[in-house]
């Protein structure tokens, strides 16, 4: 089983990066993007198939460390 | 005599400017490699040195935190042991729950590196008790993750409480915006006063012919 974790700073805290980004794309005059979110995403290559021990296995790596929870958000798909 | 023990990850870069600093203050010291478990056991003051500890992997500090010499960091500190971070220990500390908050990246993005007025916000802690309330001190800033985040419940605790140790600020004083940081915060300490964190790096402004000397004051009054 697969686990795909997607890391990204929290709703309210400032995303330079994204912002960053934002500002380019407007340079370029793509339009129409009202917000850019950069985040990172993790794949993890499970051994487990049981798709319940794996959610609570990943979660706690999240909680840990592949996310700082002071600032980041994550979401978990397991495929 | 006080001895130092300085930590040493891959990607550490600043452990012999910290060892040249603390010894040119008279201490001892001994650069211990992550991999160890122990401290020394007559160690006055732990330093969690600057550098790009894992390459910055992941986050900067995120992966540090779990090497082996960090658990006996943390019984240091939990039983009252004075431990100090600059820049990426800085880093490591907040990412391992001993201070407060977290070091996004730096607005603008950029890699700064240069020297830095700095406002002492609070001298009521260890670390700078050598200084004035309000002193505006000049030490070099070399980072791109100093961007201090703290929510606006913690950030209030950490104000009432002191914690706050110093500020970016231009030469008057004023604070001012260098990388993001929350009110401009350049350092903060724990609850206790015994772990303190900051941005800014003391140990390369010892000698006024390389720019500054204001480092002295501050490593010296962990060192008290």
């Amino acid at each position: 089983m697969t686990a795909i974790v997607n890391v990204f700073l929290k709703e309210g805290v400032l995303d330079p990066q994204g912002k960053a980004i934002h500002h380019a794309l407007d340079a370029m005059n793509f339009e129409g993007v009202e917000d850019v979110r950069m985040g990172k995403q993790i794949v993890l290559k499970l051994t487990s198939n049981n798709k319940e021990d794996a959610q609570k296995e990943v979660e706690k790596m999240a909680e840990e460390i592949l996310a700082n929870t002071v600032i980041e958000d994550y979401t978990i798909e397991l495929v | 005599m006080k001895h130092i023990a300085i930590l040493q990850f891959p990607g550490t870069n600043c452990d012999l400017d910290t060892k040249y600093a603390f010894e040119k203050l008279n201490c001892t010291t001994t650069v211990i490699w992550h991999k160890e478990t122990k401290l020394p056991e007559n160690t006055d003051l732990i330093v969690v040195p600057g550098g790009f500890s894992y390459g910055d992997y992941l986050r900067s500090g995120a992966i540090a935190q779990f090497s082996p010499i960090m658990q006996a960091v943390i019984a240091y500190a939990n039983s009252g042991g004075k431990v100090l971070g600059i820049c990426n220990g800085f880093q490591i500390l907040t990412e391992l729950g001993l201070l407060p908050g977290a070091l996004k990246r730096n607005i603008g993005l950029h890699f700064i590196s240069k020297f830095q007025t700095l406002k002492v916000v609070n001298n009521s802690n260890d670390f700078l008790q050598k200084c004035q309330k309000d002193e505006v001190l000049n030490i070099p800033i070399a980072h791109a993750d100093g961007n201090y985040y703290i929510d606006e419940e913690a950030f209030n605790k950490l104000e009432a409480n002191e914690q706050i140790l110093l500020r970016y600020s231009d030469e008057y004083g004023n604070p001012i915006v260098v990388n993001g940081s929350v009110t401009s915060i350049a350092g903060v300490c724990n609850k206790t006063k015994n772990v303190f964190g900051l941005m800014p790096h003391p140990e390369r402004a010892l000698e006024n012919i390389l720019g500054s000397e204001d480092g002295i004051k501050m490593l010296e009054g962990l060192i008290a």
